[in-house]
């Protein structure tokens, strides 16, 4: 057994039982790790955006040559956003939402039509190929039938009567089970996780292991 | 070794077409049998010598040079290794990239938006002229809330209501806005407390206005307390290490987790099971709806979300656009039927031959001929 004799080691240490200690109720050393962690990621969000946006993306770019004046444009834009801290021009903010919002809808709409749903459609096709063993036969038809009744548990604007009120039934049991492992999958996920923070407990910290 | 021009291996360099720019294309023909390695050279207009680029895949004799300016002239050259013989090919024409305005391989999507858009404009105008006539179905979770405000209210505790971590641009973060607007108004006229925390600075300015207006709809102006609206901070964990302290020490009755959420779903979801209170989750986060779904008792799925706001807010556009979205599936389900006929009629061609396939398209064949007779 060696005790760490680095400070940082001790202070994320202790830090990481305050927050653990959550686990029993709520208490002053949890409260303490909470603030110290939020005012740090305060502080550590301030210095990304300035290092990682101001300085290379607005002020290199203005002040030294080749000067890009275009940005003043842009610059302009997004400074209207700090109207919000008036009464009398928080209408500003309108501008910098609406070009930040259609921008943004533009570059996603057709990507995540052409990912998400022309490609999903088509990968959803039913053909002889996928029909080459009992096993892999069982699984398209279960896929395929899966797609539609869960597209149909998300049909909204027609009352659940007839066959739609079963097909989304069987839609629901698809997504259930869908959610089952996909929880299943992100607990083993959490959990090594916990071992990563144990082995620093057990290993960096109190060198038993 | 022996350096030869050999006019059968030959090279070509042309702008790569459909592309943002940046990026030139070049194919090479009539590899020499034997080539072990082919070399590709560029010498940019004004200097002297050539550069290494890259080697040329010998089963493709195609290479994107993505490493080119636009307008910047170049010439390449390509050189095809054999154990005994250097074979070059050489363009004659300086070759340079440009961006393209469009993305031809992109049409059908372009079809799709603007079929998508047509129809979006036809139900949001009927949406406008009979609000009532478009239908969408009520939703468990949307009649779960007036209980859960009741509830906190009950207990005497407050409602805390966590609009998720994206920003205002994201759909589940607006549709989170419009169900705040619902909760607010019912909190109003219970006289109950809303606390409502906030990982980004606009959406908390949104929000603060959506509530404040909703208190004055509600005859509570006066109840509104702006300081309820906060911001924590824009780090994930301690955005949820903060809502956490907020649960334990607030104790709310009635928790809202509706809009965008990331990984930390389920340490919120969990912290408001421990303290008791009746938990409302709504997310288009699809990969962290099996957490909400585990520890809540109500959960919007995904695209519910949107639905719900649209059945709140009554607004045509919403309604137009939900009945859009239905329409589209149906198009996507009969295209996916299209496509299940199509692509099982071309594999049958690829796999002609096998008799399993073969006798089941015979008996189609023989099943339409007799419905035809």
């Amino acid at each position: 057994m060696s005790i760490s004799t680095s400070i940082w080691v001790w202070i994320a240490a202790l830090l990481t039982l305050m927050i653990y200690s959550f686990l029993y109720k709520e208490n002053p050393f949890y409260r303490l790790a909470e603030h110290i962690f939020m005012g740090l990621s305060i502080g550590y969000s301030v210095v990304i955006l300035w290092y990682n946006y101001i300085l290379p993306r607005i002020y290199e770019p203005l002040f030294f040559p080749p000067h890009q004046w275009s940005l003043i444009f842009p610059i302009l834009i997004g400074m209207m956003t700090f109207g919000i801290f008036s009464e009398k021009y928080n209408w500003l903010i309108k501008y910098p939402l609406a070009v930040y919002v259609a921008g943004y809808a533009g570059v996603q709409i057709p990507l995540q039509l052409q990912t998400m749903i022309l490609r999903q459609a088509e990968a959803s096709f039913l053909t002889p190929d996928k029909f080459t063993s009992l096993f892999s036969s069982f699984n398209a038809l279960l896929i395929f039938a899966g797609l539609v009744t869960t597209l149909i548990y998300f049909y909204f604007s027609a009352k659940r009567e007839h066959g739609l009120g079963g097909a989304s039934q069987v839609g629901i049991i698809f997504i259930m089970i869908a959610f089952g492992a996909a929880f299943g999958y992100t607990v083993m996920a959490r959990i090594s996780l916990l071992i990563g923070r144990m082995q620093f407990l057990l290993q960096d910290w109190l060198g038993i292991m | 070794m022996i350096f030869l021009l050999i006019l059968s291996f030959t090279i070509s360099a042309k702008d790569t077409p459909d592309d943002a720019g940046g990026s030139i294309t070049i194919n090479v023909y009539n590899i020499p049998e034997g080539t072990e390695q082919i070399e590709l050279y560029r010498l940019t207009k004004g200097d002297t010598l050539f550069e290494e680029v890259g080697l040329i895949p010998i089963f493709k004799g195609e290479l994107d040079d993505a490493t080119v300016t636009d307008g910047v002239l170049y010439l390449y050259k390509a050189t095809a290794l054999t154990p005994d013989t250097v074979y070059v090919a050489e363009i004659k024409e300086f070759a340079s990239s440009s961006p393209e305005w469009f993305n031809k391989s992109r049409t059908s999507v372009l079809l799709f938006i603007a079929l998508f858009w047509v129809v979006i404009l036809v139900y949001i105008q009927l949406a406008k002229k009979n609000p009532e006539g478009l239908f969408i179905r009520k939703l468990p979770p949307l009649e779960a809330m007036d209980e859960a405000v009741g509830r906190a209210t009950e207990m005497g505790k407050p409602v805390l209501y966590v609009p998720g971590i994206e920003y205002i641009t994201d759909a589940g973060t607006l549709a989170s806005i419009t169900i705040l607007a619902k909760v607010g108004r019912k909190v109003a006229e219970y006289e109950t407390r809303i606390i409502n925390p906030h990982f980004d600075p606009i959406v908390m300015t949104t929000a603060q206005e959506t509530l404040k207006n909703a208190f004055s709809e509600a005859g509570r102006p006066d109840a509104f307390n702006k300081d309820d609206v906060f911001y924590l901070t824009s780090e994930q964990f301690g955005f949820a290490a903060g809502v956490d302290g907020i649960m334990l020490r607030e104790r709310p009755g009635a928790i809202f987790l509706q809009g965008y959420f990331y990984a930390e779903s389920l340490i919120l979801a969990e912290t408001g099971y421990s303290i008791g209170a009746i938990q409302i989750a709504g997310t288009n986060a699809t990969t962290q709806l099996p957490f909400f779904v585990a520890a809540c008792d109500y959960v919007l799925l995904g695209e519910e979300m949107f639905a719900a706001s649209a059945y709140i807010s009554k607004e045509p556009r919403l309604l137009g656009s939900i009945k859009g979205s239905d329409l589209a599936k149906s198009v996507l389900l009969v295209l996916i039927g299209v496509g299940v006929i199509f692509g099982t009629f071309a594999a049958i061609k690829n796999v002609a031959g096998n008799p399993v396939y073969m006798e089941i398209f015979d008996r189609i064949l023989e099943f339409l001929a007799r419905t035809a007779e």
